[in-house]
């Protein structure tokens, strides 16, 4: 039994039963057992939930119902709410948290017959870029078991390239499932805000949250998407806009495509072999009969991490202001008055990056800053905003490196807050305005993946999904697999 | 934008955020840091440009006042750290 075939082929397997959901999940199960020391993709195991679903999913395939989804092993992000299993956010605040409801991606997934393998590691709060800022254990990346896997979606990444999960649901703040993505070479689509419901997703920042799917490829991207977007009552950020088959838009040519390459996005910090990987992918994009625009300006992307910087922290301190040891999660006992319980729960919670970013919120947010922080961000917000606009009255999609280096090593970054912040360079701007960003494999440097990513307006999601697709046809880069092999 | 200690023990008590006394210097340093590259944001031209809080332009979203169901009282009270009577333990807030 093979762990590492795409969702569309193990549906075709499940559907024409030559095999059945519960041996898939037992084969993906095998695979963890195998791999999982090494990679440490995974904060909870659901063994016994996963052969039950799986039990289900059998049914109700021999029952005649099999939607692309069904009896298909899944990995959730660990800032999903999951009735009945622990939701921790890779925090030691949550360590123990159980939710009394399902979000409403899970919701979804459920209804669709999934099978949930467990719950992600990720960057605690899903703050950060590496998955070093997990409070329980680093990921380590498949490709390189010394590097990271990227975040703060890492868990997911690392465990979809590595067999131990067809597919994952992660989130996207500033980049946290492209960039672990294009780290591990896997396809991490981030929705256009607003596309599916954030009901149930932990709260980071809430104007620039998202959740999307890490895939294999990008019709197995597609066929999630098709099943977690829609208009939620219950977030009343979503969008009521209709959601088309994206599997419609999946055509292997780009005849008539415009496609833009902002130069801003090729500058300093950028490696020579990151930069070389990219060109040749947009060469490729042209090929294929894309009309490629090298002359595509975004001037106000160098303000552009500062603006994130500011923006996510500030409405992240005001998230996190719940965690305070009364109704839920990690609570210090050992404390004087109400005031000294409350510091002191937060103090032993929260890990440095996540204490890190409630400051620099604070700061930014209190008297006398607020004008020449906050205030000055969303004024650039808007700026950045605009000029993506005006770049897609000339063009339908842009494309740039998904992030500026291949994985780092572990630990290299920990120490200098501001070099690990520069890992999302690439796709910070995308959250900063809300539109649709995907990254697909595009190559590697020296054995080490990188990612292309490519952008739309609001909504052009079925736009991306053909320029995604059509260079992924056109190259091999998906079927590499990184050798992992025995623990 | 330099951070002095002292600042950021005020910033750490707005934010009812605990901080060892080993870690002071430590944040003081990484802010400061961090805001000297925020910089580049008073670099910007802003001259009359409307602030954006938010990517989607909604304005309120309503929904009729109706009754449905809510949580059952014990599996919100299953995570409480300390529980009472139905009800959340709290410390004194008065003291």
């Amino acid at each position: 039994m093979d762990y590492d075939l795409t969702i569309h082929e193990v549906h075709e397997l499940l559907k024409s039963r030559k095999i059945s959901s519960i041996e898939l999940t037992q084969a993906v199960l095998d695979r963890i057992e195998e791999v999982e020391g090494k990679v440490s993709s995974f904060v909870t195991i659901t063994r016994d939930l996963a052969l039950d679903q799986a039990h289900q999913a059998d049914e109700r395939i021999k029952a005649g119902e099999c939607l692309p989804l069904t009896g298909i092993p899944v990995l959730i992000k660990d800032n999903m709410c999951t009735r009945g299993t622990r939701t921790t956010c890779s925090s030691k605040m949550l360590e123990n948290f159980v939710p009394p409801y399902d979000a409403k991606v899970v919701e979804k997934l459920n209804d669709r017959g999934m099978v949930m393998l467990g719950k992600s590691n990720m960057d605690e709060f899903a703050m950060g870029s590496s998955n070093e800022n997990s409070a329980f254990y680093p990921t380590h990346n498949p490709w390189d078991l010394e590097r990271v896997p990227g975040g703060s979606s890492g868990g997911c990444a690392a465990a979809v390239v590595s067999g131990e999960a067809v597919y994952a649901l992660g989130s996207d703040t500033g980049g946290s499932i492209r960039q672990p993505a294009g780290f591990c070479s896997v396809v991490g689509f981030k929705p256009t805000y607003g596309r599916v419901s954030r009901y149930g997703l932990v709260a980071f920042a809430s104007s620039l949250d998202q959740i999307g799917p890490l895939t294999r490829d990008v019709t197995d991207s597609a066929l999630v998407l098709n099943a977690i977007a829609g208009h939620d009552p219950r977030d009343s950020t979503s969008v009521d806009q209709p959601v088309p088959d994206y599997t419609k838009s999946l055509v292997p040519d780009l005849k008539g495509t415009r496609v833009g390459v902002p130069r801003e996005y090729f500058v300093e910090g950028m490696e020579r072999g990151v930069e070389q990987v990219v060109r040749q992918a947009i060469d490729q994009l042209e090929e294929l009969g894309a009309e490629v625009n090298w002359e595509i300006s975004l001037p106000s992307t160098p303000a552009a991490l500062a603006c994130y910087y500011i923006v996510a922290p500030s409405e992240a301190m005001a998230n996190l202001a719940r965690y305070d040891g009364v109704k839920y999660g990690f609570s210090a006992r050992d404390a004087e008055s109400m005031w000294d319980a409350m510091e002191k729960t937060r103090q032993h919670g929260f890990g440095p990056e996540v204490k890190r970013r409630i400051m620099l919120g604070t700061y930014a947010l209190s008297a006398g800053y607020y004008e020449a922080y906050y205030l000055k961000a969303q004024k650039v917000r808007t700026l950045i905003t605009r000029e993506f606009a005006e770049a897609f009255s000339k063009c339908d999609v842009l494309v740039t490196p998904t992030s500026p280096t291949v994985p780092f090593r572990i630990g290299e970054r920990v120490d200098d807050p501001l070099q690990m912040y520069l890992a999302d360079v690439c796709t910070l701007p995308i959250n900063i305005a809300g539109i649709p960003g995907i990254s697909v494999p595009a190559g590697f440097v020296d054995g080490l993946p990188v990612g292309m990513q490519i952008l739309g307006k609001p909504f052009a999601e079925e736009t991306l999904f053909r320029a995604a697709f059509a260079y992924e046809q056109a190259t091999e880069w998906r079927h590499r697999r990184p050798v992992l092999n025995g623990a | 934008m330099k951070l002095s200690r002292e600042e950021v023990q005020h910033i750490a008590l707005l934010a009812r955020l605990g901080v060892d006394e080993s870690d002071l210097e430590k944040f003081s340093v990484q802010l400061s840091n961090i805001l000297e590259n925020f910089d580049i944001l008073q670099q910007v031209d802003t001259t009359d440009v409307p602030p954006t809080s938010h990517p989607v332009a909604l304005s309120n979203v309503l929904r009729e006042d109706e009754v449905t169901p809510s949580f059952a009282p014990a599996d919100i009270l299953a995570n409480a750290p300390q529980e009472e009577e139905g009800c959340f333990r709290v410390r004194a807030v008065l003291e």
